[in-house]
């Protein structure tokens, strides 16, 4: 039991922080007004080697673990909760399948661009009619030669509108049900594929997400990550670090909303003392503080399971279900603490609270989680 | 390196804890509930087994173990029975408040006694009935004598206090100060001038004796001050924040307990041509408290490695103990409704697991009191939300 950083992780968690505060903070509320890409920011990330750290150095990735992944989506989210998924789909759902299950030259090729932070990633699994049921996957591939076409329609694919390369899962063999999907690695840029307008959303605002059109799309065989028919562990495993990473995006969102509240009810005064006098605040703060504890240890021991190469679908999911609803909560409870001022654009809190709902449904909503727990609870 | 893997010495204590909490204390809980038996052979057993001083020097008869194994053993004792592991949970907080803050002598004199079953139990003497939560209200006072101290007052809900062979007694010394005014001082159990009254008739825990004490005239000798003159709340403070830990583990402890029984039963038992265990809204509501008793677990842990390092851990042994004592009450409660009308009976354990965690909420700083804790550490420091 340790749980002390080490040298390498305190100064990702530092580098993290100060970028967040001096550069990602000041823009976060005009880019969720504007619903813009923070182009600008995902470059800079790029420079401070965030946008593959986990991934070794010899693909072009910091080297860095899993452990510094969390610390660092969590010093960005609490700034910007947008600019945290974007690092979160490069980082674990497009440089982590390509890592573990592409081929070298395909790491060359794909790999190294992504998590160097030279090109940017997206992933797409969820379709129009298949979203937490993701074996109903309806957008085809059959093979053509050496080669694959692809038809279909994507749903809800963050980074979609400024992505280069897409993770895209698809059903080879509809008989074989989740056995019969196929994993490729699609060029944003080939004949056939095409953007829909970004989604107008509740929150996350200046994270850009969109449909994706494939008509007739075709691909090399070298395109295809892993086996014929193996997509849908490709997904599965994928999303389990990748519940990991939303874990921390939404312990990053709890701690802005917890951090802003504590700061408001500091200044603000009723009935001639600081709010923060009144038992009524204080024991909000209280829970809102531990529970944003409790989730971060979550998120700490499932990312430490999945650097020593054990199992940790269970803990990834309770580290999500918990600190997604943590975040919500705190959201809540911070728009609470500044009363009509939480209502308005001109505090931060109506944001955290707008942001904070999203962690509770993609990457797996809170109920698929809870049916992930329960599932190994029961099994034992 | 950042790692939540216990060493092989934690483990080996857990396991030790484990295989005696099943083999001695499960088969017996119930009956001790039930007729309200002390556990005086089950305290003497774990004093053999190094459980009464899980954090204490070895020269004192401890086991040296250190703040995560305490909470490891604790939680084993308690997933089989709550009672014995509070007599426990005081018994090591009365060693460990004794190392810290005593003398030599003093130490030398009453720690090997409680560590090794001599003493049978610690017991730990602050509240009053006009004093709980705001224990600087105490009326108890200690005025000197020629020859040291003596003791007049009353004090409530003493864990173990019919069975225990030493007490700190925690007095006013100089009644016109407050919280400045009040000391601690080593009380033999069978000192004239100290009685104990009636058991209370408890919800829970009913294999712990809870008793209100009276000091008459009680004297005791210059030796039995703890710490210095006017330390008393100091010292109290510090008790309990480890403490803390101590419920936190306790509650740890019950709440597994039901969530085991509960994954049992839900298998088990079927309704509507399926077992319980097929319905999603069973699931969920063992998915819940998998989850809550995880995240309880890890604060618990984080506060025994914080107290192990050295580091400051109020906040964290607050953050423990208000999350675990209030997960378990809802651990417990969802293992009551899943047993449905047997939950409500005696034949299955959760009906004891829910009337045992109901005091986790309340004594050693009641949840209300640890808010307060918490909120003051976070408004007095700036460290914000992060770490």
């Amino acid at each position: 039991m340790d749980l002390q950083l080490t040298d390498e992780q305190r100064l990702v968690q530092e580098t993290a922080r100060t970028f967040a505060r001096e550069e990602v903070l000041p823009k976060a509320s005009q880019l969720d007004r504007e619903h813009r890409h923070p182009k600008e920011l995902v470059a800079r990330m790029a420079e401070l080697g965030l946008l593959g750290i986990a991934v070794p150095e010899e693909w072009g990735g910091a080297g860095l673990d899993n452990v510094s992944y969390v610390l660092a989506m969590e010093e960005i989210s609490r700034a910007c909760a947008s600019t945290g998924v974007i690092l979160s789909v490069n980082n674990s759902l497009v440089c982590d399948p390509l890592l573990k299950f592409g081929s070298d030259p395909q790491k060359r090729e794909f790999l190294k661009p992504l998590a160097a932070g030279e090109k940017l990633g997206c992933f797409a699994l969820s379709e129009p009619e298949a979203g937490s049921d993701a074996a109903a996957q309806t957008t085809v591939s059959h093979r053509d030669g050496n080669g694959w076409v692809i038809t279909g329609i994507k749903n809800w694919i963050t980074n979609g509108p400024v992505a280069d390369t897409c993770i895209l899962f698809t059903m080879t063999d509809r008989a074989a049900g989740s056995r019969g999907i196929t994993a490729f690695i699609l060029p944003m840029n080939a004949p056939g594929v095409r953007c829909g307008p970004p989604d107008r959303k509740l929150g996350i605002r200046a994270s850009q997400s969109c449909q994706i059109f494939l008509d007739e799309v075709r691909l090399d065989d070298s395109h295809r990550l892993g086996e014929v028919g193996g997509g849908f562990k490709v997904a599965m495993s994928t999303l389990d670090g990748g519940r990991i990473g939303i874990a921390a995006q939404a312990v990053g969102i709890a701690r802005a909303a917890l951090e802003d509240a504590m700061g408001y009810a500091r200044e603000r005064k009723t009935f001639g003392q600081a709010i923060a006098q009144h038992q009524a605040i204080q024991f909000k703060l209280a829970d809102m503080a531990t529970e944003v504890d409790a989730a971060r240890l979550l998120v700490w021991r499932a990312a430490t399971l999945k650097d020593r190469g054990a199992r940790f679908t269970s803990e990834a999911s309770m580290a999500k279900v918990f600190a997604s609803e943590v975040a919500n909560r705190v959201a809540k409870e911070a728009v609470q603490i500044f009363g009509g001022n939480g209502y308005v654009e001109d505090f931060p809190v109506e944001r955290h609270f707008r942001d904070a709902k999203i962690t509770e449904i993609y990457e797996g909503t809170s109920e698929i989680q809870r049916l992930v727990i329960a599932g190994n609870l029961l099994k034992e | 390196m950042m790692d939540f893997e216990l060493t092989d010495e934690q483990r080996l204590i857990r396991d030790t804890a484990h295989d005696f909490a099943e083999r001695e204390l499960r088969p017996r809980a119930a009956e001790r509930d039930r007729t309200g038996q002390f556990p005086v052979e089950e305290l003497r057993a774990l004093a053999k087994l190094g459980l009464l001083g899980v954090n204490v020097p070895e020269p004192l008869g401890g086991a040296a173990a250190g703040a995560i194994a305490y909470a490891l053993a604790m939680q084993e004792i308690a997933r089989a029975d709550a009672s014995v592991s509070v007599a426990m949970a005081v018994t090591n907080m009365v060693a460990e408040v004794i190392v810290r803050f005593g003398t030599e002598p003093q130490a030398r004199e009453h720690v090997p006694r409680l560590t090794s079953g001599e003493s049978l139990a610690g017991a730990f003497a602050l509240s009053e009935p006009q004093a709980g939560s705001d224990p600087a209200a105490m009326a108890t006072t200690a005025k000197r004598t020629p020859s040291g101290w003596r003791i007049d007052g009353a004090k409530q809900w003493i864990t173990s206090g019919d069975h225990a062979g030493l007490f700190v007694v925690w007095a006013k010394t100089d009644p016109a100060t407050g919280a400045r005014g009040i000391s601690a001082f080593l009380v033999k159990g069978n000192t004239s001038g100290l009685s104990c009254g009636r058991r209370e008739h408890k919800m829970g825990l009913n294999g712990s004796s809870t008793v209100p004490l009276r000091f008459d005239g009680c004297e005791v000798g210059e030796e039995a001050l703890l710490g210095g003159l006017g330390q008393g709340f100091k010292i109290a403070l510090a008790a309990l924040d480890g403490g803390r830990i101590g419920i936190a583990s306790q509650a740890l402890g019950v709440g597994r307990a039901a969530l085991e029984a509960t994954r049992t039963y839900v298998k088990e038992r079927h309704q509507f041509g399926r077992p319980l265990a097929a319905n999603q809204a069973v699931q969920f509501r063992l998915a819940d408290v998998a989850t809550e008793l995880e995240a309880a677990r890890l604060l618990t842990l984080r506060a025994a490695w914080r107290k192990e390092q050295g580091m400051p851990f109020t906040r964290e042994a607050s953050m423990a103990k208000l999350y675990a004592s209030e997960a378990t009450g809802r651990a417990c409660d969802a293992a009551v409704q899943l047993h449905g009308g047997y939950g409500y009976t005696r034949e299955y354990p959760v009906e004891r697991l829910l009337r045992d965690a109901r005091v986790q909420r309340i004594y050693e700083g009641t949840s209300e009191i640890q808010r307060l804790v918490i909120a003051r550490e976070l408004l007095s420091s700036e460290r914000g939300g992060g770490t």
